[in-house]
């Protein structure tokens, strides 16, 4: 959603003004905020204060208060709550009065080479994962971009694992690598004498649990591309036909800039969603072998639950936090530049 | 884009014929494979559970549907009956209630983010895409004392508070989305017309986007089912959700049931699978507009 908005909300900047204009000429007619009559819909009480509030002017405010209401109770207080927590020496299961340290936990955190390293694994991780999820989700969506008997049927199962939930997902993934009863291991040790343990290495329970996050998200890719693909208009393939273009120019020229910004919106949600990936994790092979696939969300756990440096942890997630809206900053900013230039 | 030009749209997809559809039957099974297999475990016993090499082929039961609901006491012959009916309902109610609420709330501010922007127009959309961004982990410490504190922890206003305010950046994006599509001209011109505010959000605004509000449901829907985290930490015995109670059903000396588990996660895969079955179209039309291109 952010892609397509940024794009349009440079068109919204240049349509603002205009759109704004017969508002305002209306509001003569209405007659005004102040004796805000029945005639108008709206100040049927005729009390003073309703009529201040439900005057046009402060209709936006007005719509935007419920949301932007919840959204301040229940996470950016929390949020905050949690920033003040970071400047001082609290611990969660314990009832010592906290004492401010200042930046000491930020400096902990920063100079923590464990950091790095669960960075350089969510990296790792998040990378993988978001790149097969492209694939796979555009092949699929390849596959569905026509009408035929049974699609409907066909589609749901396809989306079905979307539905299921992480906790499912871990431990049955988990069943399918096992070495003795997993169906995978079954499969791969019928083709090798070895027998096969895929989580034991670093490499594997990485490729473990990119597969298994891969089958669950591909299909949200599936559905952003389709919808993309869908939105083609067939006359542009007709005249293609004319010209003979050859399919791999008709899919850069026609096809790719359909699908473009839907394919930069799925990138941006999923890496922000895999991210934060902690219980197929956390499950499947609780950070092992070693550290080899503790993300930063599953360090963050062990911090904030197992040793409950509560303080520690709430600095290292406003650092994830910056990370994460430095991404989506440099992003968005990507966007808007081609978007200018394609105009 | 108006909604008058969407039917056309919907037929400019190319045909296939049955060919087309053995194709993708043979790759959506496969992708379907590693549910099938739950679906499957969920009807063997213990023993073909964990069988190797794996079965594909066994006589079916029911026993681990029926242990879901009751559970077998020790004293043998009597049987008790679990808290899992209550689970769907928690799960089904809180679920959707907080999505309702969130779609309409969200609905709303979109119209107002759209339509009627604020000074700061879009720093506000940045803050609330922002709250999307954040690790759970990170507020779940203060929404915990918080809720210790009001005493919402373990009831439904708790629980369905917070997943409303999980959905909203999500709502707000996505249907803000849809009303930029929609051709504002027309709605002045309405305006000019004499038609209401309110004629114009209920008669004109929301009337076209109808697909793209089923659309954030069913992903709205999708994404609280599952929750997990929170649900953990802030349900109370009463309230307790699903996924918890699965989660819950997996401790134990004998180690995981992976019967029981695939029953549990089979049934409470139906009522989602319905929703979205029932809602398809309007899933794939409601990301089509909105997100592409005029």
């Amino acid at each position: 959603m952010a892609a397509a908005d940024a794009a349009t909300a440079d068109d919204a900047k240049d349509i603002g003004p205009p759109a704004r204009l017969p508002e305002e000429s209306a509001r003569p007619e209405n007659g005004g905020p102040e004796n805000g009559g029945p005639e108008n819909g709206r100040g049927e009480s005729g009390g003073g204060f309703l009529a201040w509030m439900l005057a046009p002017e402060r209709r936006g405010p007005l719509l935007v208060a419920p949301a932007v209401g919840i959204l301040f109770v229940m996470n950016i207080f929390p949020l905050l709550w949690s920033f003040g927590l970071s400047f001082f020496n609290f611990r969660a299961n314990r009832q010592d009065v906290p004492d401010f340290v200042g930046l000491r936990f930020y400096e902990r955190v920063l100079t923590d080479d464990k950091v790095w390293e669960r960075f350089q694994t969510t990296a790792l991780i998040v990378g993988s994962s978001v790149i097969l999820q492209l694939i796979v989700g555009f092949c699929l969506a390849l596959l569905f971009a026509k009408i035929f008997p049974l699609r409907r049927i066909l589609l749901m199962l396809v989306l079905t694992p979307m539905m299921l939930s992480f906790v499912s997902v871990g431990v049955f993934f988990k069943l399918y690598y096992e070495p003795t009863f997993g169906l995978v291991s079954w499969v791969l040790n019928s083709f090798t004498d070895e027998s096969f343990v895929l989580l034991a290495t670093p490499a594997g329970a990485i490729a473990g649990i990119v597969v298994a996050d891969a089958w669950m998200w591909s299909p949200f890719v599936m559905l952003l591309v389709l919808a993309g693909l869908v939105s083609v208009p067939r006359y542009l393939y007709e005249a293609a036909e004319i010209d003979r273009a050859s399919a791999w120019r008709r899919f850069w020229t026609i096809t790719f800039p359909y699908i473009k910004s839907l394919l930069l919106l799925a990138v941006l949600f999923r890496t922000i969603e895999t991210f934060k990936l902690f219980d197929i994790v956390y499950i499947i092979t609780e950070g092992g072998p070693g550290d080899a696939t503790e993300t930063i969300a599953v360090y963050l756990y062990r911090m904030a639950f197992q040793f409950f440096r509560t303080s520690q942890s709430s600095a290292l997630a406003y650092i994830v936090l910056f990370v994460v809206i430095v991404l989506t900053n440099l992003y968005l900013y990507a966007v808007n530049r081609r978007a200018q230039e394609m105009q | 884009m108006t909604a008058v030009k969407l039917p056309r749209r919907r037929r400019e997809i190319g045909k296939g014929g049955w060919r087309h559809t053995a194709g993708a039957a043979v790759v959506a099974l496969i992708y379907f494979f590693p549910v099938l297999w739950i679906i499957l475990t969920a009807f063997k016993t213990r023993t073909d559970a964990l069988a190797i090499p794996p079965k594909l082929f066994f006589s079916p039961t029911l026993e681990n549907f029926k242990s879901v609901f009751f559970r077998q006491s020790i004293t043998a012959g009597s049987s008790q009956e679990t808290e899992f009916l209550l689970y769907f309902f928690n799960s089904i109610f809180i679920a959707g209630t907080s999505v309702l609420a969130a779609l309409i709330v969200g609905t709303l501010a979109a119209y107002a983010f759209s339509r009627h922007p604020l000074k700061g127009n879009d720093t506000y959309l940045f803050i609330i895409l922002t709250t999307r961004m954040m690790p759970p982990i990170v507020v779940i410490i203060p929404i915990f004392l918080m809720f210790r504190i009001t005493g919402l922890a373990g009831s439904y206003w708790g629980i369905i508070l917070l997943y409303t305010a999980f959905n909203i950046p999500f709502s707000v994006w996505l249907v803000k989305s849809f009303f930029d599509e929609l051709n504002p001209e027309i709605e002045d011109a309405a305006r000019m017309d004499g038609a209401t505010e309110r004629r114009v959000f209920f008669g004109m605004c929301l009337p076209q986007i109808y697909a793209g509000l089923a659309a954030t449901f069913v992903f709205g829907l999708i994404l609280t089912w599952n929750e997990f985290l929170f649900a953990l930490l802030l349900t109370g015995v009463d309230t307790r959700t699903v996924p918890v109670a699965m989660a819950r059903t997996m401790g134990g000396e004998v180690g995981v049931d992976y019967g029981l588990l695939a029953a549990i996660v089979t049934l409470f895969l139906i009522p989602i699978f319905f929703v979205t079955f029932l809602l398809q179209n309007q899933l794939l039309r409601g990301v089509t507009f909105g997100t592409v291109k005029r």
